[in-house]
């Protein structure tokens, strides 16, 4: 697992890095990060253990076990990808290993929503751009591409493809909305009004001078 | 009896108004958010050892502090073994989840109630006996059963692993504000019956979906008379009935209860402090959303013979049949059979037991265990049964041994254990093997719920489990009081 720099955090414009292909169509969660590693006090081992059992099974030829995918952090798939279980622990596991923004030709509606919640942008592309964007990355895996949610689109140097999303999620997107704790903080003034007109606090206080 | 035979009062235009749930609601609120919730102040958070640890986990990962720390109150529970507490324990997974959550205790100085601080126990039997849980509160608690706290008069509901992240960083939640539906109780319960019966009688009447998009309030006369344990035991398990939340307006038992308590107001504070919670009873004038009645005094003692809390009978009746049921509860109703291994027309009684469980949030307090107590007393369990008394916290342990209840239990063959969630969850070693049936005075009966793939359970009152414990079958509790069986 890449020991990655910060997990999605604020407003979110785009993603810049590498692409990698991971081909398939109804790639379940229960593929994506297998139940017997839901027994966790936290998500942090999850990102060693995404596709845990397909990649033991191809030896290291998954393309998560790609020497040229290591370092990316956009992934390519197919449809439906993310269907079965609702673990949040799929897409967790996804971003700990380093994935920033999906771009499918489908989602599983969960698994979407699941993504949202933690920063990662789910878009769709069409099958003829699809085509042509995997084909460009095979030839060109150092490439360096620009996936932007307000222009929906994603280019290299050299290409620009069309992606969509749709238009509530975009906005939470641009705006950080996706972040439901900080939406919650930014009313920290508001907040400490609340507090101080509850009744019961001052008595409630006492609570830490005592000793336990 | 089916809904149709209720005596409904549906006013769905009409929002609930002045209702304890509208003013705490309102008091609490700090805004509205743009997607149309409302963002809530929490009042007090209480943690376990289960669903904190990712939340602590996500704090970090968004370099966030806890907002008000000494706003949340943390203990260890469901995965503490019983029979003996000493550290490490036996199961290395039990044993990392707890020092999670003393590590996390201390580096975001939360206060912890640890196992041999006196204060430890089930979270939701805790808070209650050290007066932490206040009326005119918002309680929440990565728990379902949250809603116990409700018994005071607070608005109490149990949360997700995001939303304990959440509060922890914000101390307050996207909420959207639910209906009030209020349960009126007339009359008082006879002998033998008790608050566990009342509420397992609502949940087979209204269903477990009922309740759905509304906060419980619990009122009339037999709920004037209940105690706080008992007004506990029925708010506990509103979230059987579907309801995120119920409660029980404030009064002198309530007061009374609180004085003294540990984190209850004092001095000045206390007048000040009643003075309020008075005031934020529902008006007597107060507008619900819709109200049901029911007559405690028709209430007998109830047990479950499904999967659902909502499958139960009053002891003296029979299981139903399919065709009695509404459409919508039959499917389920034939996985019962099947799971179970009962027939419908049969009765409950005489059923032979394996396993018999007095504990939880719902019945392991003072007033369960003396009342199970007076049932064991010169009795015997029955040859071939485990049965075994779990108390609800290290309080409640030290008050029975006062009481010399522990030796009552003893004599009578029941095993004494140490306080935790014990064999409700099954998340510790307390299980039922293979397809054992087990007398349980906690909250659910799922399949699987008590540690094994097919173990069987069915839930009752305290005084009904040590009767089937000292019979060894299930038997209506009516038949041994006051008589020597
Ligand atoms: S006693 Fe049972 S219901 Fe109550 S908190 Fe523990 S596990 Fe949950």
């Amino acid at each position: 697992m890449k020991q990655d720099t910060l997990f999605p955090q604020g407003s979110i414009h785009s993603v810049t890095g590498k692409c990698m292909y991971l081909s398939g169509n109804d790639i379940d969660t229960d593929r994506i990060i297998p139940a017997r590693f839901l027994k966790c006090v936290n998500f942090d081992t999850l990102g060693n253990h995404v596709f845990i059992d397909d990649r033991s099974e191809k030896k290291g030829m998954h393309p998560f076990d790609q020497n040229h995918n290591k370092t990316a952090n956009i992934l390519i798939v197919d449809k439906n990808f993310g269907c079965g279980s609702s673990r949040e622990h799929a897409p967790q596991a996804l971003m700990r290993w380093g994935i920033r923004a999906i771009i499918g030709k489908s989602f599983a509606e969960i698994f979407y929503g699941n993504c949202l919640t933690l920063g990662i942008p789910c878009v769709i592309i069409k099958e003829e751009d699809a085509s042509s964007l995997i084909n460009f990355l095979n030839k060109n895996h150092d490439s360096i591409f620009k996936l932007e949610l307000e222009k929906k689109m994603i280019t290299s140097k050299e290409h620009i493809w069309e992606i969509s999303i749709d238009n509530s999620s975009q906005r939470m997107f641009l705006s950080g909305g996706w972040d439901a704790t900080k939406s919650l903080i930014n009313q920290i003034e508001k907040i400490q009004t609340t507090k101080s007109n509850l009744p019961y606090i001052n008595s409630f206080q006492k609570l830490q001078e005592k000793p336990s | 009896m089916k809904k149709a035979n209720l005596n409904f009062y549906i006013s769905s235009k009409t929002l609930s108004l002045n209702t304890l749930y509208d003013k705490i609601w309102s008091l609490h609120r700090v805004t509205e958010l743009p997607e149309g919730s409302t963002q809530l102040f929490v009042g007090l958070h209480l943690i376990h050892e289960v669903t904190s640890p990712q939340a602590f986990a996500a704090l970090d990962e968004k370099g966030l502090k806890v907002l008000c720390p000494e706003r949340t109150i943390a203990t260890v529970d469901h995965i503490v073994p019983t029979i003996t507490q000493s550290r490490p324990f036996s199961d290395p997974l039990a044993e990392e989840m707890l020092q999670t959550l003393e590590e996390n205790c201390k580096k975001h100085s939360i206060k912890f109630f640890k196992i041999g601080s006196g204060n430890q126990g089930i979270v939701h039997v805790i808070a209650p006996e050290t007066g932490l849980t206040q009326p005119g509160m918002t309680i929440a608690c990565g728990d379902s059963h949250t809603s116990t706290h409700g018994a005071f008069g607070s608005i109490a509901f149990g949360i997700g692993t995001s939303q304990v992240r959440d509060v922890l960083a914000s101390q307050t939640l996207a909420m959207k504000k639910l209906k009030v539906r209020r349960l009126w109780f007339d009359g008082k319960l006879n002998q033998g019956v008790f608050a566990k019966d009342l509420i397992l009688h609502v949940i087979q009447k209204l269903g477990v979906k009922d309740g759905v998009g509304y906060a419980y309030e619990f009122a009339g006369p037999a709920i004037d008379h209940f105690s706080m344990e008992e007004r506990m035991t029925i708010c506990n398990m509103a979230i059987e009935a579907g309801a995120r939340c119920g409660y029980v307006n404030p009064d002198q038992i309530t007061f009374d209860y609180l004085k003294n308590k540990a984190f209850a107001p004092k001095g000045n504070a206390w007048d000040e402090a009643i003075k309020w919670w008075k005031s934020i009873a529902s008006d007597k004038n107060a507008i619900f959303d819709d109200e049901v009645r029911f007559n405690a005094s028709e209430i007998a003692p109830t047990v479950t013979w499904g999967i659902t809390p909502g499958q139960a009978i009053a002891i003296d009746s029979l299981i139903p049949s399919p065709e009695s049921l509404e459409k919508s509860d039959q499917q389920i109703a034939l996985e019962a059979y099947k799971y179970m291994d009962l027939k419908p027309g049969s009765s409950l009684e005489g059923l032979n037991i394996n396993v018999c469980f007095i504990g939880s949030c719902t019945n392991g307090r003072i007033s369960d265990l003396q009342k199970a107590a007076e049932i064991a007393k010169d009795r015997h369990v029955a040859k071939g049964v485990k049965a075994f008394v779990v108390p609800g916290s290290e309080q409640v342990a030290k008050e029975a041994e006062k009481q010399g209840l522990h030796k009552i239990f003893l004599k009578a063959g029941f095993e004494w254990r140490k306080p935790g969630c014990s064999m409700c969850l099954a998340m510790n070693p307390d299980k039922l093997e293979n397809n054992q049936i087990s007398a349980s005075s906690s909250n659910r009966n799922f399949k699987g719920r008590q540690g094994s793939a097919n173990g069987r359970t069915l839930l009752m009152s305290p005084a009904m489990v040590a009767a089937a414990a000292v019979t060894g079958a299930v038997i209506d509790v009516r038949k041994l009081i006051n008589k020597k069986i």
